[in-house]
């Protein structure tokens, strides 16, 4: 008999039942945040009564969405063991790339934001190919890359805000963000679909071995630098879409769009929370969807029982530590358990 | 005699100044086991990669059943049914048992992995090659040394390798470890078809299942004889470094003294 075999059958204490339907829920990697998420749900809907209301509501959504749409990104980039610490200066790029294309070139305001998404496409190419092709750690890669883009944004648009293209509004700002509740359509939208590409696609199951065993990923014919490359690019394409999005929302096309550094640590913070290992090889889009709920339920329902927003960094930096802590004591008891 | 499956005749490997394999000539026919043993540095490595398509020889050639190939890649030697078991690289562990055995090779419904099909494929080969998985849906972290090595050898096998490596598939494992590998490989030599090199520190559990055993030293095959004619002490006695600078002795190593 060989060691995996598991020791069901004959006698089980009472209480190993419920043992193992707990270990099997806690199994899913999604498991420990989604108890936090309803958790921190009933607490704020108790302390006040105007948190599940349609408007509040619709501010966690908006919320959430954005980053979460990043975070998809992230996770990919995560799983496949890679970082992108640049996905941020993308997000608020792209709203200008389309402003020049636009106001500056007087192209039409559909390939505006097409051209957007391509050159943001190419900056995660670039990542990409200097990580993969010149080997240069892809936290220093997109480290530069976030300077770089920053700079470029600061010099081209001046450092000032400016009003999105009249030829943008309408329909397309709509569709794009400016609709309510469109943003988190795109979001779930997003993320089901994602979620499907890195659990039930050749896609997904090659980024799980590129990140988990590289030199495994290769010996097997994996194209490894393809499958890191294509997330690098994935990452840029979801930063820059969320970056449209939130300009399209605000109705401003915004420099400080995302903070610089905010969205995408948010979205690290929520892929983190999520269940995602930093050390690549697995990593779940659906839990990174239910981390940035969390984080954004957090900064909402401090902000309705009146707790001043500063300790909210003090929660998310204790949230990240100790969800990497459950994360570690998790897959132990992933890899000791039976099925 | 059985058909020849791999001949390597005079194959010479440099890098820059150094010749790490000098006039290699080693033949594996098709039904045979082939121990090949030598110390680290010996040109081990060096003499798989060139056969397995990751180094192309500086001299020499390679025939396969018979007929010499050029190896482009390690995609090409295993078009031809060469392959290579490497005992860490195998299996990611991330992965489900029957994911790694299809891993590069998935089956599809559209763009959608057909798990279920894979599952059930998975399950049958590793039954009918005596492969013990309980289930094929554990994540390969969980499986012990000798069920990772199984495994990734009958992924080997599934994807109509006919010419196996097995790169220390013994090294630091058990004795009961050891023994899935080596009947996984005396079933595999009872089929007759395939051609299996095992490469080796460990020799005496590695002539178990060996027909005959190659010594590599310092870049060249020493030594080439049936298992039933050798023995451990022998080959001991030949790996022993007082003893690799004295070629001439290596025929009858006791003649030397000790």
């Amino acid at each position: 008999m060989s060691d995996v075999t598991v020791r069901t059958g004959a006698r089980q204490p009472p209480g190993a039942l419920l043992r193992r339907a707990r270990d099997a829920f806690l199994r899913r990697r999604e498991a420990s945040v989604l108890v936090v998420a309803i958790g921190l749900v009933v607490y704020f809907q108790v302390a006040t009564p105007i948190f599940l209301t349609t408007d509040n509501l619709r501010n966690i959504a908006q919320a959430t969405a954005p980053t979460a749409i990043v975070a998809v990104g992230i996770v990919f980039l995560l799983v496949s063991g890679e970082i992108d610490i640049s996905v941020g200066m993308v997000a608020a790029l792209a709203p200008y790339l389309m402003h020049y294309a636009i106001d500056l070139y007087g192209v039409a305001a559909v390939p505006a934001v097409v051209l957007a998404l391509a050159i943001s496409a190419l900056i995660g190419l670039a990542n990409g190919l200097i990580t993969t092709r010149l080997r240069v750690p892809s936290f220093v890669t997109t480290l530069g890359m976030f300077y770089l883009l920053y700079g470029i944004l600061l010099t081209t648009s001046h450092a000032y805000p400016v009003a999105v293209p009249e030829a943008a509004k309408g329909r397309l700002q709509a569709w794009l963000g400016g609709a309510d509740w469109a943003t988190l359509i795109w979001c779930l939208a997003i993320v089901a679909t994602f979620h499907i590409v890195l659990t039930r696609t050749r896609w997904g199951l090659h980024t799980i071995s590129v990140g988990g065993n590289l030199h495994g990923a290769t010996e097997a014919g994996i194209r490894v630098n393809r499958i890191k490359v294509g997330n690098f690019m994935l990452v840029s394409v979801l930063g820059a879409l969320a970056g449209l999005m939130e300009a399209f929302r605000i109705n401003s096309i915004d420099p400080n769009i995302g903070g610089g550094t905010r969205i995408t640590f948010t979205a690290i913070a929520a892929a983190v929370i999520g269940g995602t290992a930093l050390a690549g090889g697995s990593g779940t889009v659906a839990g990174a969807l239910i981390g940035m709920f969390v984080l954004a339920v957090l900064q909402n329902g401090f902000n309705l029982i009146g707790v001043s927003a500063n300790p909210f960094f003090l929660i998310q930096g204790a949230a990240i530590l100790f969800s990497m802590i459950a994360n570690q004591y998790l897959s132990r008891l992933r890899r000791r358990g039976g099925n | 005699m059985a058909a020849e499956a791999l001949r390597v005749e005079g194959v010479e490997k440099r890098f820059g100044a150094l010749t790490v394999l000098r006039d290699v000539n080693l033949r594996v026919d098709r039904g045979e086991v082939l121990g090949l043993l030598g110390d680290n540095g010996a040109g081990k490595s060096t003499l798989i990669n060139v056969i397995c398509g990751f180094h192309r020889p500086d001299a020499g050639r390679l025939l396969v059943d018979g007929t010499e190939v050029t190896l482009r890649s390690v995609d090409h030697a295993r078009s031809l049914g060469i392959d290579t078991v490497y005992q860490d690289l195998a299996l990611i562990n991330e992965l489900s048992v029957y994911h790694n055995m299809f891993l590069n090779r998935e089956r599809r419904i559209g763009p959608l992995l057909n798990n279920r099909l894979m599952r059930r494929l998975a399950t049958e080969h590793l039954r009918d090659m005596g492969v013990d998985i309980p289930d094929v849906t554990v994540d390969a972290a969980k499986l012990s040394g000798g069920q990772r090595q199984a495994v990734a050898v009958a992924r080997s096998v599934y994807s109509d390798a006919r010419i196996l490596l097995l790169d220390e598939p013994l090294a630091a494992m058990g004795a009961k470890e050891a023994t899935i590998i080596l009947d996984l490989v005396s079933d595999l030599k009872a089929r007759g078809d395939m051609a299996i090199v095992i490469i080796a520190h460990n020799y005496a559990q590695a002539l178990q299942v060996c027909d005959r055993v190659n010594v590599l030293q310092q870049g060249r095959i020493t030594f080439d004889r049936p298992t039933a004619d050798t023995s451990v002490t022998e080959l001991t006695e030949l790996m022993v470094p007082g003893y690799r600078n004295r070629r001439g002795a290596r025929h009858d190593p006791r003649a030397e003294g000790a």
